[in-house]
């Protein structure tokens, strides 16, 4: 299965399982509290979702390193290159 | 497990107007295999540059012998010029990367420390574990990396953390199969590969790696890529 077939999958169960709860009939309905709760979840996971995501990315973002060894280690390559090519007869 | 011959690596390098990084790219690529003992050869696949890529190419033909380096003139669409270049490698593994010195050549770390103590099918430069990273991006670029990067773990759970890198070794055989299923370009091309892997039941291996800005030539990251990205990550998440 793709995996926009896995995302469809567990968001008609999940939608599902939700709308069955939530927009139940009079006589087969949750208790009242449980029900408050239950209807505006979805709003809440997305937004919840949105915040991690933030978190996340922002998280990374300050976590990302900077190579500056590898970076002053390259220069050091490109010196050591120049000479040896030249030595060895290439024309740059 | 198929019986081991010797092993060489072949490095597959496209070019395009690289004539100031070739040389630098294959004296550092050179000097690290025979540090480490690896037997290998350099195919170099260049698309016509117009900047004199081919006079240098043939210069260090010279230098370092032709069974040592391999030159292929052929012009390409994006994307393909590995195809070509598989046709003529003659190692076992194969290491893709780019031209242009933005891959910290550390050859014998991925090649003898990672693969041989995993046995993986696939090693994977990642910039975003462990000592990896990159160097001379400003915070916008950082940013765009790191949120591709998000969007891609979520969409597709890879298993590998950097996708759209491009510093990897794969075994010959392991490549050839992935060549003939993928079917995207540029970013997305190297995403492919590795959710096709998966797919496949390789084993993937990762190892830190260093992306060091441009030292010379331009930079390739515009409006047009990130669109390219993006409808490429979704055709993926659609597809597979």
């Amino acid at each position: 299965m793709t995996k926009l077939g896995q995302w469809l999958c567990g968001l008609a169960l999940l939608g599902s399982a939700w709308a069955a709860l939530a927009l139940a009939p009079p006589g087969l309905q949750p208790p009242a509290p449980l029900r408050q709760a239950l209807l505006p979840l979805p709003v809440y996971l997305l937004v919840a979702f949105g915040c991690y995501s933030l978190a996340t990315v922002g998280y990374r973002l300050a976590t990302f390193n900077d190579c500056e060894e590898a970076a002053a280690e390259l220069q050091e390559h490109i010196r050591a290159a120049r000479a040896d090519l030249q030595r060895r007869g290439l024309r740059l | 497990m198929a019986a081991r011959g010797p092993e060489r690596v072949s490095v597959l390098l496209p070019t395009y107007n690289e004539r100031d990084n070739l040389p630098l790219v294959v004296w550092l690529l050179a000097r690290t295999f025979s540090d480490s003992g690896i037997d290998f050869e350099i195919i170099i696949i260049d698309d016509g540059s117009p900047d004199g890529t081919q006079e240098v190419a043939q210069q260090l033909e010279k230098i370092y012998g032709s069974d040592k380096i391999v030159r292929k003139l052929f012009l390409f669409p994006s994307g393909t010029a590995y195809i070509h270049g598989m046709k003529y490698a003659t190692g076992n593994f194969i290491v893709i990367m780019d031209a242009d010195l933005s891959h910290h050549v550390r050859m014998d770390f991925m090649y003898c420390g990672k693969q041989k103590e995993g046995n993986f099918d696939i090693v994977s430069g990642t910039r975003y574990k462990g000592n990896g990273g990159v160097y001379g991006w400003d915070l916008k670029r950082k940013l765009i990396s790191r949120g591709a990067n998000f969007l891609t773990q979520v969409l597709l759970r890879p298993g590998a953390s950097d996708l759209t890198g491009s510093f990897r070794l794969y075994r010959k055989e392991v490549l050839q199969k992935l060549m003939e299923k993928c079917v995207s370009k540029g970013y997305v091309f190297q995403m492919e590969m590795i959710v096709r892997a998966r797919q496949l039941g390789y084993t993937i291996g990762e190892v830190p790696i260093s992306f060091v800005d441009r030292v010379y030539g331009e930079s390739k990251l515009g409006g047009n890529e990130i669109v390219s990205f993006l409808k490429g990550l979704l055709t993926l998440f659609a597809t597979t």
